[in-house]
């Protein structure tokens, strides 16, 4: 049987292709459909070319939800990642009854909606009857997440470590879990130090499973639209507008589906880069050494 | 480097052991001489590495003294003890070069550059990488990888001994033998104390002067290779040892000689006096290495049906109905193959006597 005639083989991956075209392929054609048209109403629209990007790329309110989301997953890379191995460096390494009970009680912020999070935070933070917020300005400290852009952020954080370091704790437990116990014996024997075991063994081994985290985490805290818009919908002033809210603002709130479009495949372009540049600074790192 | 003094030790991973059998480690009580070559050998789980790991100090032992020369070390952590282990499968430290691989236990103690230099050149031109040396431990081959291994534990001069917890099983065959040619080898130079552990036998007995044998936590005999071979402690040895294991045939004292079944196979005097004094269940052993076939009658000999022959390269084994049992004998290649039936006779010199599973001595 000649070669060409196996094409039966593509029928296994049909159903995938069919799949992925409705999930991901044929929403993505229509964003780039709009994003090259300007649209009047139904039947109403001319074609405008790449105009719709020069205005996006140029848009100020733009460059500043930008920046103002780097730092913000910078911040959270910073803090989410150190804490959580931290953290799963301290988990009891024994199976038992000691180690299901931390990994349940770690897990515990994972399982809440996104919105019902905002709503606890909101409630927890409020000057008048949360706990924190009560506690915070009964000691003397104005602290008002609607007031200050800076309260505000420090709320975001606290939401988003607390919400999602447990995810980093629980891959680099993981990931501490599957080293054979031969190297902590090895190193026993070589009179390696604590530090030590962490550079030379269990930070090397955890690599797989923290760039994972890292991606996951970067990906996530870039795409953040639930927990802001939940606590003061991008304010105070424009504060927390990071850039899928300006997007939702430019999409649904003013209706302008061309600039939308445009904006939305730029968005996507710079979360494919900075997977990328993340993942291959990860694949090398520590590569290059030698003596 | 010091003797190896193990003092009534005894080892369970459960933390309160009741019975005997809640013991891996029933009751070793033994001295190790400095400088020997002493090899584990026994079947997987009989208790082998947990008593390295208890010499080596990765387990505290449940009862019992470890003592390096003079100095009780049975509390002391495995960085304290002088000693240097080397795992089954290859640890590495991933992100390291070869030599920072190898210079890594000689760094953790704080030695200068230079010695660690000299050092770390001096083993790796013993272990053959010098090539390697500034390459990444990762990228390296499985039998590179075990020689860095090895590589650590051969590092540090000061050590008491080295322990080697079959190193060689994810090596092939051919790299095997040249390893272990060049562990003697370096015990010959450095006359360093190794205990290496194996459940192979060919390793065992190339490898090491003495060898102990362990079997359900207990060490059932140490001894030279060829006084295992000859004049095995207990019936495991016997079978433990040598390829086939000893024939064991059940028998009875009959006028000085032993009667198997309606077959008497005569004893010579010294045996023959042991086995009168025997109350308990007596048994013959022979190794098939010992047993003579003749494809024809011969005085003295008894003839046997044949079940099979089997080619093993260098020699053949044929399997003979003795008594209602299965006896083994070995041949050599050139020896005549028997047919159908053969007649098999027991040198006297060879034959051993047990009772109640332990040789009569």
């Amino acid at each position: 049987m000649k070669k060409w005639q196996d094409n039966k083989g593509w029928l296994f991956i049909l159903p995938v292709f069919i799949i992925v075209a409705f999930s991901a392929i044929i929403p993505l054609m229509t964003v780039v459909n709009y994003s090259i048209q300007d649209i009047f109403g139904p039947g109403q629209r001319i074609f405008v070319g790449t105009e719709w990007f020069k205005e996006t790329l140029t848009d100020p309110r733009l460059h500043e939800a930008l920046w103002r989301q780097l730092l913000f997953s910078g911040l959270v890379l910073l803090i989410e990642m150190p804490l959580g191995i931290a953290i799963a460096l301290t988990m009891p390494t024994k199976k038992g009854l000691g180690s299901s009970v931390c990994l349940v009680l770690i897990a515990l912020p994972l399982l809440i909606p996104w919105n019902v999070i905002g709503t606890i935070w909101i409630i927890f933070t409020r000057p008048d009857i949360g706990l924190m917020g009560a506690f915070i300005n009964n000691m003397g400290i104005t602290f008002d997440h609607t007031a200050s852009g800076l309260h505000a952020w420090i709320t975001l954080m606290l939401m988003e470590v607390w919400h999602w370091t447990p995810l980093v704790i629980l891959l680099a437990y993981a990931g501490l879990r599957s080293i054979p116990e031969a190297y902590y014996q090895a190193a026993r024997i070589d009179g390696a130090s604590a530090w030590a075991i962490f550079k030379y063994i269990q930070l090397p081994k955890m690599r797989g499973v923290l760039t994972i985290a890292l991606l996951l985490r970067f990906m996530d805290s870039f795409l953040i639209y639930a927990e802001p818009f939940v606590l003061t919908g991008g304010g105070p002033g424009n504060a927390t507008t990071f850039l899928s809210i300006y997007l939702v603002k430019i999409a649904v709130g003013q209706f302008d589906l061309g600039p939308a479009g445009a904006f939305s495949l730029i968005y996507f372009l710079i979360v494919l880069l900075f997977c990328y540049l993340f993942y291959q600074v990860l694949l090398n790192v520590g590569k290059g050494e030698s003596s | 480097m010091a003797q190896i003094s193990l003092d009534e030790i005894a080892h369970s991973y459960l933390p309160f052991p009741k019975t005997d059998a809640d013991y891996a480690l029933k009751r070793i009580h033994n001295i190790w001489d400095d400088g020997g070559a002493y090899a584990l050998l026994g079947p997987s789980g009989c208790g082998k590495t947990t008593l390295l790991n208890i010499i080596s100090g990765l387990l505290k032992p449940s009862k019992g003294r470890v003592r390096f020369g003079d100095t009780d070390v049975t509390d002391l952590p495995p960085e304290k003890r002088n000693i240097a282990q080397v795992f089954q499968f290859p640890v590495l430290y991933d992100t390291m070069t070869v030599f920072n691989n190898l210079a890594f236990p000689l760094k953790n103690r704080g030695f200068d550059t230079a010695y660690i230099n000299a050092r770390v050149k001096e083993v790796a031109r013993i272990l053959e990488l010098e090539a390697v040396l500034h390459k990444k431990a990762e990228g390296l081959g499985a039998d590179a990888k075990q020689k860095i291994s090895l590589g650590r534990g051969l590092v540090r001069e000061d050590v008491a001994a080295i322990l080697f917890d079959e190193p060689l099983t994810v090596i092939d065959p051919q790299l095997k033998w040249q390893l272990r040619c060049k562990l003697k080898e370096i015990h010959e130079q450095l006359k360093l104390t190794l205990i290496y552990v194996t459940h192979d036998q060919v390793e065992a007995l190339t490898f090491a002067d003495q060898i102990i044998v362990m079997y359900e936590g207990k060490i059932v005999q140490i001894g030279t290779p060829q006084e295992l071979f000859e004049y095995p402690d207990h019936k495991f040895v016997g079978y433990f040892i040598g390829s086939p294991g000893m024939n064991f045939l059940p028998c009875t004292m009959e006028n000085g000689k032993a009667r198997v079944g309606e077959h008497d196979i005569p004893l010579d005097d010294r045996t023959a006096a042991l086995g009168n004094r025997a109350t308990g269940s007596l048994e013959l052993g022979i190794r098939p290495l010992y047993l003579t076939i003749h494809v024809q009658e011969t005085a003295g000999s008894f003839q046997v049906p044949v079940q099979s022959v089997e080619d093993q390269g260098s020699y053949r084994v044929v399997a003979l109905a003795f008594n209602d049992q299965t006896i083994r004998a070995r041949i050599a290649e050139n020896d005549p193959v028997p047919g159908s039936r053969a007649w098999v006779s027991f040198p006297k010199k060879w034959i051993r006597l047990f009772e109640n599973d332990h040789l009569l001595k």
